[in-house]
């Protein structure tokens, strides 16, 4: 089996998955974090980005045996400040680009606590959201920052 | 008194519409989905507020047949107008009801009653009964007539901000959608390079676990482990042979010769009919066009199915699960009452995209590998290449002014191909990808000309404004060289898009003020004026590089007044929106938030279609925009910052608003950008290369 943490805990997948997209291994039955999304599985719309040791990553084509002994972080593991600002705001629409906001945000953010409007958009500039959600995921961000 | 609702007087059942729970709970259900638009939400408030019960005790059930009322295809912008209008009423009714069996109990008179969070007090009562105490026999009640409901100005919950999602954390940190759902089998489909392609040899050996499942060119591969399922269908389609059947299209553009084949349908009273077109003379002209468009949802298609016993079980995120079982009972032969549906959310689809197809391809794979639970998701190349595509439009414009610069005559010719494609157990073909496929194939409906008020291709083709003479056509090409069918707004988007900027033009022809120009032939709907106004005043007004665009939505629904400001950058030609300015006018607000966030995804959707989109094919009638890099859309980066006034209207229904800043967005784009440079682009999208052609004209 291979070692990793995920959101904390300890988890783990087996050595015949090394070379599987880290997503699968995620949203498999092993491990069941279903907060990854499958939107493109070629690093262009960001819908399955995860933190790896506390740097985002794609997860549809990182293969999952580089994540061994690293710590793994996803949106159903981040309850932070960004997470809840944007919940708070109702910063989506359908959803499905949120997770990996979330986790693209998250980034930004612990580097930078308080970022202005344009450092938000550029650090999430590898998101695509389809429903228009944008200019309010940033006004709930940059709020969040000036807390 | 009004007639009930048309969704309430279908399912008049009290207990189709609300129940009570044994816990202090209410579950209101509605044949309508959430598609990412908080109607869940919006429609769980209502029933809060016209029961008088805190918003947390009320859980929204949303379609699933043979349990929630059949209410149709959720699209239009209809939900709120239709599925809140009925439970709505159904809310009045289950209070009075609750009332009555109070009162009785009680022995006090029910008008004497007070209800506060489900708990009712009268004079002389001491411990209050709760909804739930006289709960025991639900209602068991068919509703005929009208109760009379809640006074607006007593609404405490409706129309108030501060109102949460009641679905979004769980889609921030779990599984939420169809996509999440567990699965014996994870299947794919092997697509052929275009819908004019079928399989002419497939030599290739699947061992166990996997699964190869082949009907005629439908060729699809499971496997229990979802990463082999992808690699194995990486592997048949190696395999795979295919060829061309019948000719190659005749282009994509809808150039004169593809115009001459138009059936012209001149509207009368705003329906299109078979009359001859009256000729107006005019002295300006115009035409503009809009590509096809892609709906190109964050996510790819997917479903679940399993069959059990000839029975099917399919979980989707279908707009329209009543007609699709219908439909996908067809191509499979079986009863329609066979086949259970539940909606389950997908990433947002703005209208008809492969959500449906994947539902059948769902169930074709479940039907080779009985009792076994079926998860099929398209590929991301495969959901840029075979979703139903927003029709290309062409729309001529033509006005002659009077002495005074106001327009005296005005004609709009619309050309374009169906939008109109869902599918339905009344059309004659089967409109799901998958049936042409088939070794008894169902081919998909020959596409007509719809002929009700501002549908497809003719919505919004009306304007706004009052013209001393006027005549509006619809121009219907059979021929659709690709499948399209419903996107965002209709043809509401091309038709506004021309208006208003065929409105502009008009402006500075006369050398007019473009918002005084307006407000002169705005003479017949004063709420719009109103709204018009109000996006003038939360502007500034429309100095330096702005433009204006405004339209009612299908002439009768939400009314969007759009301000866009733009800079476009000497050196690349890129066109930047940085603001962007809304004023709406959606009757009653039932969800300030909601309504906000629709009105303003709708723009930057347009903005989106505006600068960068349209799909591209090659020769033989391939999509070759199959990714995120040859099919771009706007990024966090290119967004503008937007303000938004909501004009509420307590005493009037409420109006659908999900697709009425489409074309007001995409009006104030174009004329913003003439503001700034001087070039008039009528042809969509505004990229640079597009920017440098008409520069160089």
């Amino acid at each position: 089996m291979v070692p990793f943490r995920l959101n904390g805990d300890a988890a783990q997948f087996d050595d015949g998955e090394r070379d599987t997209p880290l997503l699968f291994v995620l949203r498999g039955p092993a491990v069941g974090d279903m907060t990854p999304k499958l939107g493109c599985a070629r690093e262009e719309c960001g819908a399955c980005r995860v933190l790896v040791d506390g740097d985002p990553a794609y997860a549809c084509t990182l293969p999952a045996g580089e994540v061994e002994g690293r710590h793994v972080e996803t949106a159903a593991g981040l309850d932070t400040p960004v997470r809840r600002a944007l919940l708070e705001s109702n910063a989506t629409q359908c959803g499905y680009c949120l997770p990996g906001i979330i986790v693209a945000a998250e980034a930004l953010f612990r580097l930078n606590p308080q970022p202005s409007r344009a450092e938000i958009a550029a650090a999430l500039d590898s998101q695509l959201c389809r429903c228009g959600s944008q200019p309010r995921v940033l006004s709930a961000l940059l709020a969040a920052g000036g807390e | 008194m009004k007639p009930l609702p048309p969704a309430l007087a279908a399912t008049p059942s009290l207990d189709r519409w609300i129940r009570l729970t044994g816990e202090g709970g209410v579950i209101a259900s509605t044949g309508k989905v959430e598609i990412g638009q908080g109607i869940l939400t919006a429609l769980g408030t209502i029933v809060a507020e016209e029961l008088d019960v805190a918003r947390g005790r009320v859980q929204v059930v949303s379609a699933h047949t043979g349990h929630t009322p059949n209410e149709g295809v959720t699209a239009g912008s209809m939900s709120i107008e239709t599925s809140g209008a009925a439970l709505r009423q159904a809310s009045a009714w289950a209070r009075r009801l609750l009332l009555e069996r109070a009162a009785a109990r009680l022995a006090l008179p029910a008008d004497s009653l007070t209800v506060a969070d489900g708990e009712i007090r009268g004079e002389g009562v001491n411990e209050p009964l709760t909804y739930w105490d006289l709960a025991d026999q639900q209602f068991d009640f068919e509703i005929r007539h009208r109760t009379p409901e809640k006074d607006p100005s007593a609404y405490r919950l409706v129309g108030r901000d501060g109102q949460r999602r009641t679905d979004i954390l769980a889609k921030a940190t779990g599984p939420a959608f169809v996509h999440d759902s567990d699965a014996e089998l994870h299947a794919r489909v092997v697509r052929p390079p275009s819908l004019r392609h079928r399989l002419t040899e497939l030599d290739v050996d699947v061992a166990a676990p996997g699964r190869l499942v082949v009907d005629g060119s439908f060729v699809a591969v499971a496997h229990p482990v979802e990463f082999e399922a992808e690699r194995l269908a990486r592997r048949v389609a190696g395999h795979a042979r295919w060829r061309r059947i019948g000719s190659p299209p005749r282009g994509f553009d809808i150039d004169e010769s593809r115009r001459e084949t138009a059936e012209a349908f001149p509207l009368r009273n705003g329906v299109p009919s078979p009359v001859p077109r009256r000729r107006i003379a005019t002295t300006h002209r115009a035409a503009y066009s809009r590509p096809f468009l892609m709906h190109a949802s964050l996510a790819p298609s997917a479903a679940v199915a399993v069959w059990h016993d000839g029975a099917l079980a399919i979980e989707c995120s279908s707009q329209g699960i009543e007609p699709l079982r219908h439909v996908i009972a067809r191509v499979l032969g079986i009863d329609p009452d066979a086949i259970e549906i539940r909606h389950v959310p997908g990433a947002g689809c703005y209208g008809h995209n492969g959500a449906d197809d994947a539902a059948l391809d769902a169930a074709l794979i479940a039907r080779a590998v009985p009792g076994r639970r079926v998860l099929l998701k398209w590929s991301r190349e495969d959901e840029h290449g075979f979703e139903p595509l927003g029709p290309a439009m062409h729309v001529e414009m033509g006005a002659s002014l009077d002495a005074q610069g106001g327009i005296a005559a005005w004609t709009h010719d619309v050309y374009g191909f169906t939008h109109v494609a869902r599918p339905s157990p009344r059309a004659p073909g089967v409109d799901l990808l998958a049936a042409r496929f088939l070794a008894e194939p169902f081919q998909p409906t020959l596409a007509r000309p719809a002929l009700g008020p501002e549908v497809g291709i003719h919505r919004n083709a009306l304007p706004i404004y009052s013209f001393p003479d006027q005549e509006v056509t619809k121009h219907f090409m059979p021929d659709a060289p690709v499948r399209t069918s419903a996107l965002r707004g209709l043809g509401a988007q091309g038709n506004v898009f021309a208006i208003e900027s065929f409105m502009d033009e008009l402006a500075h022809a006369g050398g007019t003020d473009p918002a005084d120009f307006r407000r002169r032939h705005l003479q017949r709907d004063a709420g719009a004026l109103t709204v018009l106004e109000a996006v003038l005043d939360l502007s500034g007004g429309l100095a330096g590089s702005r433009g204006l665009g405004i339209a009612r939505y299908k002439n009768r629904q939400c009314c969007a007044a759009v301000v866009a400001e733009v800079s476009v950058d000497p050196e690349t030609a890129e066109i930047r929106v940085p603001r962007l300015w809304i004023a709406a006018d959606a009757g009653r607000i039932i969800d300030l938030d909601g309504l906000t966030n629709q009105l303003e995804g709708g723009a930057v959707q347009a903005l989106s279609w505006c600068l960068k989109e349209s799909v591209s094919f090659d020769a033989e009638g391939a999509v070759t925009s199959r990714d995120w890099s040859s099919y771009p859309i706007l990024r966090f980066g290119e967004v503008p910052e937007i303000e938004t006034v909501l004009l509420d209207h307590p005493e009037r229904d409420p109006l659908g608003a999900g697709e009425a800043t489409v074309g007001p967005t995409s009006g104030a784009l174009g004329n913003a950008v003439f503001a700034a440079t001087g070039l008039r682009i009528r042809d969509l999208p505004m990229t640079p290369d597009r920017l440098r052609q008409v520069a160089a004209r």
